[in-house]
């Protein structure tokens, strides 16, 4: 039997979805219509004139080596939070759900990094990895290594992936150990009496129980690289050495509101907004299918 | 119930009064970019200006660096809650000047509230550079430097250098990095302001263009210049530093000011306007030189000025525009700018101020706080040291910077990154041109 309810007239489901509906229209619809008209436009900064171009910033937009190198880095980018946070964070799960005393003491210190704010996040370790005043910096000195990550690219890479990543930790970490509390302890103890080994049954019964949870954060994660970590990056780095931490969202800023080309800003996030829902088709198109519910 | 009655009571009557004392004084805001010591420096004046009348009261605050300030300015602007003087620095003048109707100009400014005001007794070198070609006065000149060699005696003597060695060319420059790094000097040279000091500065002194049409003076359709043979060597000879270990690289505004003043760094090219904190902070002997030049060139032309305008900001009522130019006249009384020269390091910007300076001996017993006015005025003028007047220059400058650091870390040659560099501006010069024919 299929539970239902039936309205009766049209008004009360009206009232009932017009609070989403508006919502969306005001955070959504209206924003995006917005970019999309201001990308067609090359106006002056402080927006006394303004001249239609067409798609001529599309095409300003593609033929600027640095923002196709943009795709790379944010590529790059995106794939390393995502993987070493969830393999961390799974890892750290696994090890706390075996805990048997004190495990909430453990659990709450590793829940903790993600009460912290991204800026916050990189500030701090910014601080570590200062070329003045870095502990970090000091002691790789000690070790021989010259840290500099204001001047050599792969070093600033590495610098904002570990503090994006450090906060994302603590919430992959809550959702991996909630899958693995889930499980029914009697399969993994069954697996155990006919002889599997540990990896054996974490590899065969363990990580398809998680593929729903994976797979949701799969998605979250990689939506978290493209557009929270903004102020990870903005503290760091500021998008350089180079740009070579300059991930798209990062760019639609820095040419928008820094250098007040707002045309082209513009024109980035609607292309942002189209990669975004192609992203989002095929996770949900190919990747879910391999998915056990 | 009382007492909460009291409490509304209270506040009422607290809004009343604080609605009153509103009325009377006329209050205006003013954006600027000033922390740290200038912060203090430039509140110190604006409670003077407060203290000196009373129909009027200025609020400042900091909106942030000199970019972070002009951005929010535009963006509030946008949104009509603009305040109504902005601190614009010289790479955004020529946004401004271009932004018509965004700004009144000084001299109309002055004009309209009667202000008595004489644009002729700013230094030119200073003045010219917020002046349109037919001799109007857009934005009033604040606070303006020229970069300067600045040099840690303590760290020379350590290299078995004499500290008052001549240091007059890049050359010499380079062989004193040499003896300091033998001597095992962990960071021989730095530098501030990469693109302003290396290449904007260098193109005036070595009198060659850094852009075509006089600099941008003479018209929007400009185009970028600086990688000539002599900038390609001087940008080739900085990385090569960079990859002896001689020059460090700390960051493109002035982060390397703290390692030269926590006594790290023994030679470093930064604004005459470093004095302010270097006189505070630094706990060693430090000395003030012109800034170097290639010896294959003769004398050297002069060197261009750093720093920052006022601009009055358009749409406000008559009471707030006279308020506004009660204050930056007031700030550009005598004794208010040689104060600020004196305690800051910026150029005195009015002659009048020049001269009690010097009149007062502060010269004499702060040797070398007059090189930077000697250095920006000691040429007539040329097409090419007159200034710079670009669009999207701060985005061009972000270009250079980031070109620059391929240099330093070894990944381009300066060939390619200064090509690069100016074919990426130009681009920027052409949409530039286009969002403001």
């Amino acid at each position: 039997m299929e539970k239902r309810v039936f309205f009766k007239g049209w008004w009360l489901p009206a009232l009932l979805v017009a609070p989403q509906l508006l919502i969306s229209f005001v955070f959504f619809f209206y924003p995006s219509g917005q970019a999309i008209w201001n990308s067609l436009f090359l106006p002056d900064p402080f927006g006394l004139k303004t001249e239609f171009v067409g798609l001529d910033n599309f095409r300003f937009l593609l033929s600027d080596p640095y923002y196709l190198a943009s795709f790379k880095t944010t590529i790059i980018f995106s794939t390393a939070v995502s993987i070493s946070s969830m393999a961390l964070g799974l890892y750290l799960a696994a090890l706390a759900d075996r805990l048997i005393k004190g495990a909430g003491v453990y659990q709450t210190l590793l829940i903790w990094p993600y009460a912290i704010a991204p800026a916050i996040a990189g500030v701090l370790w910014l601080f570590m990895f200062n070329g003045n005043i870095g502990l970090a910096s000091y002691y790789l000195k000690a070790l021989g290594y010259e840290w500099n990550h204001t001047l050599k690219g792969d070093q600033a890479m590495f610098l904002v992936i570990l503090a994006s990543s450090w906060g994302r930790i603590s919430y992959n970490f809550l959702f991996f150990l909630a899958g693995l509390q889930a499980i029914p302890k009697s399969i993994i103890e069954a697996a155990a009496i006919d002889g599997a080994s540990f990896w054996k049954r974490f590899g065969t019964i363990v990580i398809p129980l998680l593929s729903p949870i994976t797979f949701f954060l799969l998605v979250v994660n990689i939506v978290y690289a493209f557009f929270d970590t903004f102020g990870v990056i903005h503290t760091i780095t500021s998008g350089g050495p180079e740009q070579s931490t300059t991930i798209l969202v990062y760019k639609v800023f820095s040419d928008g509101f820094v250098s007040q080309d707002l045309g082209s800003s513009a024109a980035q996030s609607v292309i942002l907004l189209v990669l975004v829902g192609i992203l989002t088709v095929i996770q949900f198109k190919y990747i879910e299918r391999k998915v056990h519910y | 119930m009382k007492k909460i009655k009291a409490i509304i009571a209270s506040l009422a009557l607290f809004a009343m009064f604080a609605g009153t004392s509103a009325q009377a004084k006329v209050e205006i805001q003013w954006w600027h970019a000033f922390g740290g010591r200038l912060g203090e420096l430039l509140d110190e004046q604006v409670n003077k200006f407060n203290a000196s009348q009373n129909k009027y009261t200025v609020v400042h605050t900091r909106k942030g660096n000199y970019s972070e300030t002009l951005n929010a300015g535009i963006a509030a602007f946008r949104a009509g809650q603009h305040p109504n003087i902005l601190m614009v620095f010289e790479v955004g003048t020529a946004s401004l000047m271009a932004a018509k109707g965004a700004y009144v100009p000084m001299y109309q400014l002055m004009k309209d509230a009667g202000q008595r005001f004489n644009p002729n007794g700013f230094v030119s070198a200073v003045s010219g550079y917020y002046t349109t070609t037919d001799g109007k006065m857009l934005s009033m000149p604040y606070n303006s430097s020229t970069p300067v060699l600045w040099v840690n005696k303590d760290l020379m003597k350590k290299a078995g250098l004499d500290p008052e060695m001549d240091l007059s060319t890049w050359k010499r420059v380079g062989n004193a990095l040499d003896a300091a790094k033998a001597k095992g000097i962990d960071m021989p040279f730095c530098t501030c302001w990469h693109s302003w000091v290396h290449l904007e500065n260098f193109s005036a002194y070595h009198n060659i263009p850094f852009a075509t049409k006089s600099n941008g003076f003479a018209g929007l359709d400009t185009e970028l210049a600086f990688n000539s043979p002599v900038h390609i060597k001087h940008i080739q000879t900085l990385g090569k530093w960079a990859q002896e270990g001689k020059f460090k690289y700390m960051g493109r505004r002035n982060e390397a000011g703290k390692n030269f003043r926590a006594g790290e760094c023994m030679l470093m090219t930064e604004s005459s306007a470093g004095y302010a904190g270097i006189k505070k902070e630094a706990k060693f002997e430090f000395g003030i030189r012109h800034l170097p030049y290639y010896g294959a060139t003769e004398a050297p032309q002069n060197t261009i000025i750093g720093g920052s305008s006022l601009w009055a900001l358009s749409g406000k009522s008559k009471e707030e525009n006279k308020a506004t130019a009660a204050f930056l006249a007031f700030l550009s009384k005598t004794d208010i700018q040689a104060k600020w020269h004196q305690d800051t390091g910026y150029l005195g910007v009015t002659t009048a101020a020049a001269k009690a300076t010097k009149k007062s001996g502060f010269y004499k017993s702060n040797p070398g706080t007059d090189l930077a006015g000697i250095q920006m005025m000691r040429n007539k003028v040329t097409q090419n040291s007159k200034g710079l007047r670009l669009g999207s220059f701060d985005q061009i400058r972000g270009i250079i910077d980031e070109e620059m650091e391929g240099v330093y870390n070894g990944t381009k040659t300066a060939q390619v990154a200064l090509d690069s560099a100016v074919k990426r501006g130009n681009v920027l010069l052409r949409r530039f041109e286009r969002a403001n024919k």
